[in-house]
C-alpha cells in the first residue's frame, strides 16, 4: 500500500456560496480506519464526494498521495442506484472488475471466479443469477460490498453503508470492513451510529461543516464536542458575510 | 398455399414491398434495443421530444432535395436533433432547469419552426410526407442508409455495453472508476437521433419513435434480463414491420400507421398476457412453497 497519507488542507466546498464543508484540514494515514460522524447536514457526504473529486473545491486542496481516482473504491448512498434495472447479481458484482476489464474489455474466467468468491465472502453464494430487483435492502447492500471486494482498491470510501440495513447484515459487513483494515487498506466511512463508531473505528472525524475534531475516536467523541457539533450544524444565515480575505475580494 | 399467398406473395411480386420489408426489419433491429435503454433510463418522453426536435432539419433537407430524400432529410434531422440534445444538455448543466424541462422547451420551439418551414415552401402533401412518411417509396439509397444505421447501432451498443449499463444503473460508480459518463450519455443520444432518422422515410418524423417505444414496452412486459429485453424488443419491431406491411397491403391501409398499430396491438396483448401483465396480477397463481 502507498506509504504517504492522504491529506486535506483547508478544504472548503460550497453550494451556492454557502459552505457545506468549511476549512477542514487533516490527514488519512495509510491503513487507517476512520469514521466520519456528525449531525444531519454536517457535510459528511459532501466531504466524501470532494475526496472522490466529484465536487469542485471552493478553497484548499486534497493531496491523494499519488493515487489515481481508480484506486478509490467508493460506495455512495444507496439512493443513487436504480435497483429496478434488469441486471443479475453476478453482472453487478462483475462491474467491480473494472480496473481489470476497463470499459470495453471482456470479463474472463478469472474475473468470474473472483466474483463468485466475493459473493461467497458476503454470504450470497448461489445468488449469481438472481435479478437485483428481487433482493432485499440488506442483500443488495451485500452485493455492493461484494463489488467493493472485487474492486480490490487500496482506499475504500463508504457513505452511510449501514443505513436501513438489518443488524445481522450490518455485523457481517462490519466484519468485512475490519478485514480490509487488517489487509492494510485505508477505509473511511460516514456513519450515524456513535456506538458503532466507538466500537469499531479507531479514528474519527467529527464534522459539523467545520472539523470539530479529527483524531482518536475516544478523544473526538467527547460530550463537549458532540454538543458543539450539534450547535454548529444548525447555524444557517442567508445573509452571511463573505468568509476570509480571499473571498472578500470576489464579493 | 394459402399461407404462401398471404405471407410471401406480396413480397415476391412487388419490389417496393420487398424494400419496405427490409427497411422495417432493419428498423426494428436497430430501434428496439435503443428503445429499451431509453425506457430504462426513464427517458421515454425524451425520445418523443427528439422525434419532434428533428423536424426543422428534416424539413430543410426535404425542401433542399426537392422531395422525400432520406440522406438529405437525415442529415438535416441529425443536425437539428444534436442541436437540441446539446443545447438542452447545456441548459440542464448550467441552470436550475432539469434535462426533461429543457428538452420540452427546445422541442416545442423546434417543432413549430419545422412546421413553419414546410408550410412556407411546401404544400400540404409535403407536410404529410414529412410527418408520416412513405415506406412504400423507399429507394436503394434510403435502404442502404437504414441498414447502415441499424448495423452501426448494434455494433456501438455491443462495444459500449458495459459503460452504458453502468451509467444507467449506477452513475456514481462509473464516475468513481473514472468512466466518462456524459460521453456515453451523448453517444446514446446520438444513437437515438440516428435511429429516428432511419425511421423518417418509413414512418415519418412523428411516428418514427413508435418503432422504439412500443417494442421496448413489450420487452419490459415479457423479459427480465437486459439481453432478453433487447431480443424481444428487436423481434417485436421486426414482426410489427412484417405483419403491418401485409395488413396494409391486403386491407389497403396506409402502411406507416398500420405498422405502428400492429406494434400497439402486440403491446395490448402483452399487457394482458405477459408475465408482468394484467392477467397475472388479476388472477395470481398460488404462491410457491419456497
Amino acid at each position: 500500500m502507498s506509504g504517504r497519507a492522504i491529506s486535506f488542507r483547508n478544504v472548503t466546498v460550497a453550494y451556492g456560496r454557502h459552505p457545506a464543508v468549511h476549512h477542514v484540514s487533516g490527514i488519512l494515514e495509510p491503513g487507517s480506519l476512520t469514521a466520519i460522524a456528525g449531525p444531519n447536514g454536517a457535510g459528511k457526504s459532501t466531504f466524501l464526494r470532494a475526496l472522490m473529486g466529484e465536487l469542485p473545491l471552493a478553497e484548499g486542496s486534497i493531496d491523494r498521495a499519488g493515487l489515481s481516482i481508480r484506486d478509490f473504491a467508493y460506495l455512495p448512498q444507496a439512493a443513487d442506484i436504480d435497483r429496478r434495472f434488469p441486471l443479475t447479481v453476478a453482472d453487478t458484482v462483475l462491474l467491480g472488475a473494472w480496473r481489470k476489464t476497463g470499459a470495453f474489455g471482456g470479463a474472463d474466467a478469472a474475473c468470474a471466479r473472483d466474483a463468485r468468491t466475493a459473493l461467497a465472502g458476503v454470504g450470497l453464494s448461489g445468488f449469481e443469477g438472481r435479478p437485483i430487483g428481487s433482493l432485499s435492502a440488506g442483500q443488495f447492500q451485500r452485493v455492493l460490498f461484494a463489488r467493493l471486494l472485487l474492486q480490490d482498491a487500496p482506499v475504500i470510501v463508504l457513505d452511510e453503508p449501514f443505513t436501513a440495513i438489518d443488524g445481522r447484515t450490518t455485523r457481517d459487513l462490519l466484519d468485512i470492513v475490519r478485514r480490509w483494515h487488517g489487509d492494510g487498506r485505508t477505509v473511511v466511512a460516514v456513519l450515524h451510529d456513535f456506538e458503532q463508531v466507538r466500537t469499531h473505528f479507531p479514528r474519527t472525524l467529527l464534522l459539523a461543516r467545520h472539523a470539530v475534531g479529527w483524531g482518536p475516536t475516544d478523544e473526538v467523541l467527547s460530550p463537549g464536542n458532540l454538543l458543539r457539533a450539534r450547535a454548529m450544524a444548525e447555524r444557517w444565515d442567508e445573509e452571511a458575510a463573505p468568509c476570509g480575505p480571499g473571498n472578500r475580494l470576489r464579493a | 398455399m394459402i399461407l404462401h399467398s398471404l405471407l410471401i406473395e406480396p413480397f415476391a411480386e412487388y419490389g417496393f414491398m420487398r424494400r419496405a420489408l427490409v427497411a422495417s426489419l432493419a428498423l426494428g433491429l436497430g430501434s428496439g434495443p435503443v428503445g429499451v435503454l431509453l425506457m430504462l433510463r426513464r427517458m421515454s418522453l425524451v425520445g418523443d421530444a427528439m422525434s419532434h426536435a428533428v423536424l426543422p432539419g428534416a424539413a430543410v433537407g426535404y425542401l433542399a432535395a426537392g422531395g422525400l430524400s432520406l440522406p438529405a432529410m437525415g442529415l438535416g434531422g441529425m443536425a437539428a436533433g444534436f442541436g437540441v440534445a446539446l443545447l438542452s444538455g447545456l441548459v440542464s448543466r448550467t441552470t436550475e432547469l432539469r434535462e426533461d424541462a429543457s428538452f420540452a422547451t427546445f422541442y416545442l420551439a423546434s417543432l413549430a419552426l419545422g412546421v413553419l418551414i414546410v408550410s412556407l415552401k411546401g404544400s400540404n402533401v409535403d407536410l404529410l410526407h414529412v410527418l408520416f412518411g412513405t415506406i412504400l417509396a423507399i429507394d436503394d439509397d434510403a435502404l442502404y442508409l437504414v441498414g447502415a444505421i441499424a448495423s452501426l447501432t448494434l455494433v456501438t451498443l455491443a462495444v459500449v455495453y458495459r459503460p452504458l449499463v453502468a451509467e444507467c444503473f449506477d452513475p456514481g460508480f462509473l464516475r468513481a472508476v473514472g468512466g466518462r459518463g456524459p460521453l456515453y450519455h451523448f453517444l446514446f443520444l446520438f444513437l437515438v437521433v440516428v435511429n429516428l432518422v432511419a425511421g423518417f422515410q418509413a414512418l415519418g418524423t412523428l411516428m418514427a419513435v413508435g418503432m422504439m417505444m412500443l417494442p421496448a414496452a413489450v420487452a419490459q412486459l415479457w423479459a427480465r434480463s437486459l439481453p432478453a429485453m433487447f431480443l424481444v424488443s428487436a423481434a417485436t419491431g421486426a414482426a410489427s414491420g412484417f405483419v403491418g406491411l401485409i395488413a396494409s397491403f391486403r386491407l389497403g391501409f396506409a402502411s406507416g400507421p398500420t405498422i405502428i398499430l400492429t406494434a400497439a396491438l402486440i403491446y395490448g396483448v402483452s399487457l394482458l398476457l405477459g408475465p408482468a401483465g394484467a392477467l397475472r396480477r388479476l388472477f395470481p397463481r398460488p404462491h410457491l412453497s419456497a
